[in-house]
């Protein structure tokens, strides 16, 4: 179906065009196109097996690493298409974070967690990357918590305070954009109003993507809603219009609870 | 009428028979146990009379009927040394890359129909192929270096197989994790995936060298020695080999009375050699892997 | 705003480099069970240049060193081959389906956990000891039995190849076993069948695939296996009548006379033969085992 783009493409970070995913024969996302907007939060909904991890993973083309995978259709990003063959997926990850659903430290230290994103690339100093480890773990409201114990594993810390990690970690590298695959899907509801406080911060200075089956964490953190249905985008919006107007009765009856 | 569900009668039958079969699995279990127990009893009493130090520390005297194992013993080590350069490397980088880089399809499929025959491939056609390719057409002639290498490709499908295990048991969120932050597909594997592991392929390599070393058909024509009165100087000199010097002695010596004490004591350092190997693979095993849990 | 365009045509060239040393060490294995099946080829066929290849397969007499007339008749060896190996599995494999099924339906976990790692280690013991158990323990205990002059003969060696196979067969049943669906059991036992008739009715049909593979993969080992039989059958070249019998197998043949025939004679390419019959015969069972397996894979996923 036609979705009018809302967002002016001037103030757009990222234009998907006639974006196709395909698992081997299964098509997983269907001629989607969107438009999502510079330092803004924009939550992708939708029920669960409707493409909405599969969608943010075509943004840092993670999909490359499934061999049957398979993309059509353009992602323009500053205005240069992800998928042309002269694209260095490696440098668009580190242009592109991401925070997994499950939180995914590594079993290292916490601050060899922060700091090892920072080994691929430009050579730091040593205090460099002290001060950037720093930054990021108050960045990601953690730097209290684990200031006194940067040498212990980062495995025994709270799920919450995982994902914080995880979230650290990804600002560590300096990234444009920051994309959530239901962060908060593994973690406490306490920990849950943290990380949500934390995105709202976030889109100061990054244009942040998040996927949640939560509709309320949705209302809450986004500016702008997509909802996704079986590989659809159905409708696209500012999230106040999604959640009290919306133009389709598919969204309608999401939103309602009506299946989901 | 109504049956009654208590377990005496009409269930009697149905009780009777499940004894019976599961005592005979339990006969088969302790049949095997008694057997391998009684291995293990005869070979450590006849062959703990025959070791004691100047048998671990001196080379055979007259005729081979006195004296020690030594020479055995460095031999065995020497071609184990050979066969794990040669296995662990080759071994480590088939893994990763059926692991981490191949895509299914026909060339992955063949790459591993070939690994498991390789396996099952007898341990004398090694021998064979030993001494045409290295004994002959390399002409390493019978020697460390041809008996090494021989053992080294037999050992390689086992270190292939125990090095992917190892492999597969990292979760993906390693990868995935690594691969967002902008590490390359290497880069991830050398920091994020190998580390972990290791105490894997160490195990798996420890277990392969162990049957490595215990291997007889392989060197028997590509370069063991009945008996030298030297140590090798070289890895183009033959040697003396603990499994192959249990042979001679076991079999092909006159003075049966006089060898058999010495074959046992042969036997019994081989079966340690081999069990402490395996001990060792699994407290590595186990020590690495704690190391991260807490 | 930094591009994500590539920097250079050089850029990936490092990863590339790494990525092909990792294909070929990959592609090693193809190339090493080609290079065996080609070498044992072309050394095998100049021995039919002599030998008659109607008579290599059909004669009884392996003679390579009769000074008249030498003849190599390779019926008496692979015959022999086959008969201890049938005695082996014949004997291993209802004692190794046993103990699987003991793994995986009667022992407590805790009891598994003793009993796994001690089968392990007779897979661990070397051939050779094992050899020199059935020369001092077996072979003489065989020869009271049966009041013979000793016991080096057919029973032996089956006796021992089958204590070899048992690991093998024993491992790769229990995990047959062990994948049967828990709803198969469940449907049984609820239908009355005690856990046995369960075992016996349900699971191991259920299982039938993994299990036929084991024995295959058991077969395999035992046509294999060189110095166990060496030490153990007594290696008289005579067509196999019984088990109380000395034989000599294919494997026990190529050992005993690689070690003393002159390189490039017909004699030395004769043995390359037998090895090759050896490797075609193990490769096909081993083939069958693993075309069991696939397709038994595909059925549980």
């Amino acid at each position: 179906m036609e979705t009018v783009p809302i967002i002016p493409a001037p103030e757009a970070k990222i234009i998907i065009e006639d974006l196709n995913l395909f698992y081997g024969k299964k098509q997983v996302l269907k001629k989607i196109n969107l438009a999502i907007p510079e330092n803004k939060v924009t939550a992708i909904i939708g029920p669960s097996g409707c493409g909405k991890s599969s969608l943010i993973r075509t943004l840092n083309r993670l999909n490359d690493l499934i061999p049957e995978a398979r993309v059509e259709g353009k992602v323009i990003l500053d205005g240069e298409n992800i998928y042309d063959p002269d694209v260095d997926p490696v440098v668009l990850r580190k242009k592109v974070g991401l925070v997994f659903q499950k939180p995914n430290p590594f079993p290292k230290s916490i601050f060899d967690n922060i700091a090892y994103g920072l080994r691929f690339g430009n050579h730091k100093k040593s205090e460099e990357i002290q001060a950037i480890v720093e930054r990021s773990l108050k960045q990601a409201a953690l730097w209290d918590e684990v200031k006194d114990c940067l040498h212990q594993s980062a495995l025994r810390l709270s799920g919450g305070q995982q994902q914080r990690l995880c979230l650290a970690r990804a600002l560590a590298v300096e990234p444009e954009i920051i994309l959530f695959d239901e962060p908060c899907s593994a973690i406490d509801p306490i920990a849950t109003a943290k990380v949500e406080e934390l995105i709202h911060q976030l889109k100061k200075d990054y244009t942040v993507i998040i996927v949640t089956h939560n509709m309320q964490q949705a209302a809450r953190v986004a500016d702008f809603t997509a909802f996704l249905w079986l590989g659809e985008l159905i409708e696209f919006d500012r999230t106040e219009k999604i959640f009290t107007n919306p133009k389709n009765k598919l969204t309608e009856d999401y939103i309602t609870g009506r299946f989901g | 009428m109504k049956t009654s569900i208590k377990k005496s009668r009409p269930s009697h039958k149905s009780q009777l028979t499940e004894a019976i079969g599961f005592l005979f699995l339990r006969l088969s279990v302790s049949l095997v146990l008694i057997i391998i127990l009684y291995f293990f009893y005869d070979l450590g009493r006849k062959g703990y009379q025959a070791i004691n130090w100047p048998f671990l520390t001196q080379a055979p005297r007259h005729g081979m009927t006195e004296g020690g194992i030594f020479p055995a013993i460095v031999g065995t080590f020497l071609i184990t040394m050979i066969t794990a350069l040669l296995a662990i490397p080759l071994g480590l980088g088939a893994a990763i890359y059926l692991n981490e880089y191949a895509r299914p399809g026909r060339l992955t499929r063949l790459i591993r129909l070939s690994i498991r025959n390789l396996a099952g491939v007898p341990s004398i056609v090694y021998g064979l192929f030993g001494v045409i390719l290295f004994v002959n057409f390399f002409k390493f002639g019978t020697s460390i270096l041809s008996a090494g290498l021989t053992l080294g490709l037999l050992t390689l499908p086992w270190t292939i197989t125990a090095s992917e295990e190892a492999l597969k048991a990292i979760p993906d969120s390693y990868r995935e994790g690594a691969l967002a932050l902008g590490a390359t597909r290497w880069q991830m594997i050398r920091t994020n995936v190998l580390p972990y592991a290791i105490p894997g392929i160490l195990t798996g390599a420890i277990l392969g060298l162990s049957r490595a070393a215990g291997e007889t058909a392989p060197i028997m024509f590509t370069g063991a020695a009945f008996y030298l009165p030297y140590l090798p100087h070289s890895l183009r000199d033959q040697f003396m080999a603990l499994p192959y010097h249990l042979y001679i002695m076991a079999t092909q010596h006159q003075a049966i009375d006089k060898a058999r004490p010495i074959a046992y004591g042969t036997a019994l350092v081989l079966i340690a050699l081999v069990v402490i190997l395996n001990l060792t693979a699994i407290i590595i095993r186990g020590k690495l892997r704690r190391k991260w849990r807490h | 705003m930094a591009s994500i365009k590539k920097k250079g045509p050089l850029q990936n060239l490092k990863e590339n480099i790494i990525q092909h040393i990792f294909q070929l060490s990959g592609f090693l294995a193809v190339i090493i069970l080609l290079s065996i099946l080609a070498l044992l080829l072309s050394t095998a066929v100049p021995a039919f240049k002599e030998i008659n290849l109607k008579e290599f397969f059909t004669s009884t007499r392996w003679d390579p060193t009769s000074p008249e007339k030498p003849e190599y008749g390779v019926l008496s060896l692979l015959v022999s081959t086959l008969f201890v190996t049938a005695g082996a599995l014949i004997l291993a494999f209802p004692v190794g389906l046993a103990v699987a099924a003991y793994l995986s339906e009667v022992a407590s976990p805790k009891i598994r956990e003793i009993l796994k790692p001690v089968i392990e280690l007779l897979a661990a013991i070397p051939s050779v000891v094992i050899g020199f158990i059935g020369l001092n323990l077996v072979g003489p205990a065989i020869a009271r039995i049966f009041k013979l002059s000793n016991g080096l003969n057919a029973l032996n060696g089956s006796l021992l190849l089958a204590i070899m196979a048992l690991p093998t067969i024993i491992s790769l049943s229990e995990d047959a076993l062990s994948a049967v669906p828990f709803s198969y059991v469940e449907a049984s036992l609820s239908l009355g069948a005690n856990r046995f008739e369960t075992l016996i009715w349900v699971k191991i049909p259920a299982a039938i695939s993994g299990i036929v593979a084991s024995f295959m993969l058991g077969m395999g080992r035992a046509i294999g296996e060189t110095m166990t039989v060496l030490m153990a059958t007594g290696n008289a070249r005579a067509f196999p009548h019984g088990f109380l019998q000395s034989v000599r197998t294919i494997t026990a043949d190529i050992a005993i006379e690689l070690g003393e025939v002159p390189y490039y004679t017909t004699h030395y390419y004769a043995l390359f033969a037998l090895g090759l019959m050896l490797f075609i015969m193990t490769f096909l069972v081993n083939l069958v085992a693993d075309i069991i397996l696939e397709k038994q894979k595909r059925m549980l996923s």
